[in-house]
């Protein structure tokens, strides 16, 4: 069901007047639910709400030919499926632009940022390299899936171990984990999707949100090295922003990037060694 | 060999723990979960609302629409996502199995929609999904007549197993592995749904049907007792 006009002006107006329907503050998420493992035959896997938006994600990898320019460097895949089960706004058939663009711009924050060291999942150099599928599903869409699904991906590699690889016959054995951890950095990406909505700038849209949304930017960072980097950027919508504007969220996804990180990281942490 | 002990510790005629919950997709207007052991199926639920493209619509009542499918790392080796030859038949099984419990005559012209998602694959998602979708129809407050229940029994050898995995689907020894998926309406006693794939003596038949029976009334006390649990939103 399409959200009404009038209750995207009455948004607008709530917005401009510094309020949102949930009482959120602009740049507030909602509660964030991060349940690692929860699969048993994905290598790694995480489910990752923001209040009712639910997200599960699955690492499952497979032997593959490297890309002729990086013969020592295993290569991932990420793709995201909206399921109907999810919206009645999706339907069923090969990916849409939509689907299409959220997998991709989770696919590069987590590229950019280093998180897996891809030279480590070689096999045979030219020949043989592990592939890293990423698969996002959404199981329920209350807006900013985007957000949700690049936090369970993460989640997800964190918890992944490599499957068993049989020499002789030079296939993998499935369903047998190695107990081998995939070799990732400690360059965690986190991805932020601000919306503008009249004259504000909010993030972690609801769905009615999201719908009287006019444009977004999305923007993926790192702790990099030394300092924060911004790994990936997205903007996506036909209403330009101006750049006092981009800087503006720039310089706000860098204190979100700080003030959530620990807390999330943690909560990652936490909630992997209860499943131990 | 004979098979003379299931895998996982099971008597013949026990089945896996099951697991049942309404609201998983809130978002929908009505949804379920349902899970035979690590089997977790989800269904939700859309409509009744007006059937696209209009040529599918049935001027004389309403149209029940299933699909089913399983996410990519629901099994071992990754399945391709998106939609599969098996997937689609299964789809159209389901869609045979739910729709004579439902009541939507009067609906002209209105589908609907049952989506089932397979999270986890251990043998019987098809059962576990054909029970969360019928489910999730309750919930939703789609007129229905009774519920329906489905479990899937296996020839092991010549064994009667109920609520085969995938170890017990895979057996090769001895007369081998059937797997029958069953389907029983709740009051009626009617089947709707029957599939087999092995083979099985007849006079075996009749015994698997008479065990699935039964084990579909446990099914069946699961539903209802979740659906009762239900508070008004």
């Amino acid at each position: 069901m399409d959200v009404p006009n009038l209750t995207k002006k009455r948004i607008k107006d709530y917005l401009e007047a510094g309020k949102r329907f949930d009482g959120r503050k602009l740049l507030d998420h909602r509660n964030i639910e991060i349940e690692p493992c929860v699969s048993n035959n994905a290598e790694g896997s995480a489910r990752v709400k923001m209040g009712d938006t639910e997200v599960i994600a699955g690492v499952k990898m497979g032997l593959g030919e490297p890309y002729p320019d990086h013969e020592d460097e295993g290569t991932m895949m990420t793709t995201m499926e909206l399921l109907p089960l999810s919206s009645e706004n999706f339907e069923y058939g090969p990916p849409r632009i939509n689907a299409i663009e959220t997998a991709r711009i989770i696919d590069r924050g987590i590229r950019e940022s280093g998180l897996i060291d891809f030279k480590k999942l070689c096999v045979k150099k030219g020949e043989k390299v592990w592939t890293v599928f990423i698969d996002l599903y959404s199981i329920n869409d209350d807006g900013n899936l985007l957000d949700a699904g690049a936090l369970a991906a993460i989640t997800a590699l964190l918890n992944a171990k490599i499957p068993k690889y049989d020499e002789k016959q030079e296939k993998v054995v499935f369903g047998e984990l190695t107990t081998k951890k995939l070799p990732l950095t400690k360059d965690i990406p986190i991805t932020f999707t601000f919306h503008k909505i009249g004259k504000a700038i909010i993030l972690d849209p609801s769905r009615e949100e999201e719908e009287a949304s006019d444009t977004r930017l999305s923007i993926a960072l790192s702790h990099g090295k030394k300092e924060i980097m911004v790994n990936a950027m997205q903007k996506g919508g036909e209403v330009p922003f101006s750049q006092e504007e981009i800087i503006k969220i720039i310089d706000a996804a860098e204190k979100k990037y700080k003030e959530i990180e620990k807390e999330l990281f943690d909560k990652i942490e936490k909630n992997l060694k209860a499943k131990k | 060999m004979a098979f003379t002990k299931r895998p996982d510790g099971r008597k013949f005629d026990e089945m896996r723990e099951m697991k049942a919950k309404v609201g998983v997709v809130p978002r929908a207007d009505g949804s379920a979960l349902f899970a035979f052991g690590d089997t977790i199926a989800i269904a939700s639920v859309y409509g009744p609302k007006p059937l696209h493209p209009q040529h599918l619509q049935d001027p004389e009542k309403g149209v029940l629409r299933v699909n089913y499918d399983m996410i990519s790392f629901s099994v071992n080796e990754r399945k391709r996502p998106g939609p599969s030859r098996r997937g689609q038949e299964i789809s159209k099984v389901t869609e045979w199995a739910l729709a004579p419990a439902l009541k939507i005559d009067n609906f002209q012209n209105t589908v609907v929609d049952v989506h089932i998602v397979i999270l986890q694959a251990n043998a019987s998602t098809r059962c576990a999904g054909i029970n969360a979708a019928a489910l999730a129809l309750a919930h939703a407050g789609v007129p229905m007549k009774e519920l329906v229940s489905a479990v899937s029994i296996g020839k092991v050898d010549d064994k009667i197993v109920i609520d085969l995995i995938k170890e017990e689907e895979d057996y090769k020894e001895g007369e081998g592995s059937t797997d029958i998926p069953l389907a029983f309406l709740s009051e009626s006693g009617k089947i709707t749904l029957l599939q087999l794939d092995g083979k099985a003596q007849t006079k075996k038949l009749k015994e698997i049907i008479e065990a699935g029976k039964k084990a579909c009334e446990k099914v069946y006390e699961l539903q209802k007792k979740t659906l009762k649990e239900v508070k008004g939103e």
